[in-house]
């Protein structure tokens, strides 16, 4: 799971340009949204291309996405939890 | 009467403020290697930044060198502060990324954070949301800078209630690029460090090709 979180943190990065933000600085646990990263309505519509990029992972119900990206680590256990790690 | 208290250039790899050059890079830099120069330069923080298209980056920075060493923000009402940017290109430049991305259909994963800087005047919305400025605004398309266009347009917000705009030229199209913003408010004698020009054709001319580049 560590590995996946980590995997992750880089690809988040990556694919929403949060250039001065550091690896070590997101903590698994804290709000995708609102607080800890403060990401926007437009970057989750970018972590649900992400999931489907890199994972081969589309989610069915929007609805769902609230749970999914409520944090690194609910993101890293959906992945796992589709077989797709 | 309306004047012009303070404009930014950037062109070449160069950023100059009332005519003189406080910024340049090597001139070998692309384009984005510029933007990234010039805002570490700038000395701002501002995350959003780096989600920005090119054509709000340059159109950012641009504003922010004009607005640096002014009260234009503090000294006027931002529900009445005009926003008036123009170009040649629109979005041209985000729009062929935005192409290229939905070429080929069997990769396709068009980027929602690309999307939506395909229009023109998001780089109007990206300075409106940075300084909380919630006045007119218009973008125009024209061939070139259009001097009488921008002026007259903006002299008659001003007589309909605006009481100050931001205003300029903000052109992104492949390694072509150049921002040239001016801020037009009412004369004021408390304005540090302003420069006073009327607001008219012949002032937007002089001043647009006042800077000498280096390179």
């Amino acid at each position: 799971m560590d590995a996946l979180i980590e995997k992750l943190k880089g690809q988040i990065i990556e694919q929403l340009n949060l250039a001065e933000v550091k690896p070590e600085e997101i903590n698994p646990d804290s709000p995708l949204f609102g607080e800890g990263l403060g990401l926007d309505s437009i970057d989750a519509l970018e972590l649900i291309v992400l999931l489907e990029k890199h994972y081969g992972i589309k989610i069915q119900d929007p609805k769902d996405g609230k749970t999914i990206f409520q944090s690194l680590r609910t993101m890293a256990e959906y992945i796992k939890s589709q077989g797709k790690s | 009467m309306n004047t012009i208290n303070s404009y930014a250039h950037i062109k070449y790899n160069q950023v100059s403020v009332n005519g003189e050059i406080v910024f340049q890079s090597n001139p070998s830099l692309s384009l984005a290697e510029f933007l990234s120069e010039a805002y570490k330069a700038l000395g701002v923080s501002y995350p959003k930044f780096h989600k920005m298209d090119a054509q709000c980056k340059l159109g950012f920075l641009c504003a922010e060198f004009a607005l640096k060493e002014t009260s234009f923000l503090t000294e006027n009402d931002l529900t009445k502060t005009a926003i008036v940017l123009s170009n040649a290109a629109s979005s041209l430049e985000t729009d062929r990324i935005h192409q290229h991305s939905i070429d080929d259909r069997s990769n396709y994963f068009p980027s929602p954070a690309v999307f939506v800087y395909t229009l023109p005047n998001i780089t109007i919305g990206e300075l409106a949301i940075k300084h909380k400025i919630t006045g007119e605004n218009a973008f125009f398309v024209s061939e070139q800078l259009d001097a009488n266009l921008l002026v007259n347009y903006t002299e008659s917000l001003i007589q309909s209630g605006s009481e100050a705009a931001i205003v300029g030229w903000v052109e992104v199209d492949g390694a072509n690029f150049e921002a040239f913003i001016f801020l037009s408010e009412k004369q004021k004698d408390t304005n540090k460090n302003a420069i006073f020009k009327p607001l008219n054709q012949t002032s937007v001319i002089t001043i647009y090709n006042q800077t000498i580049w280096t390179h």
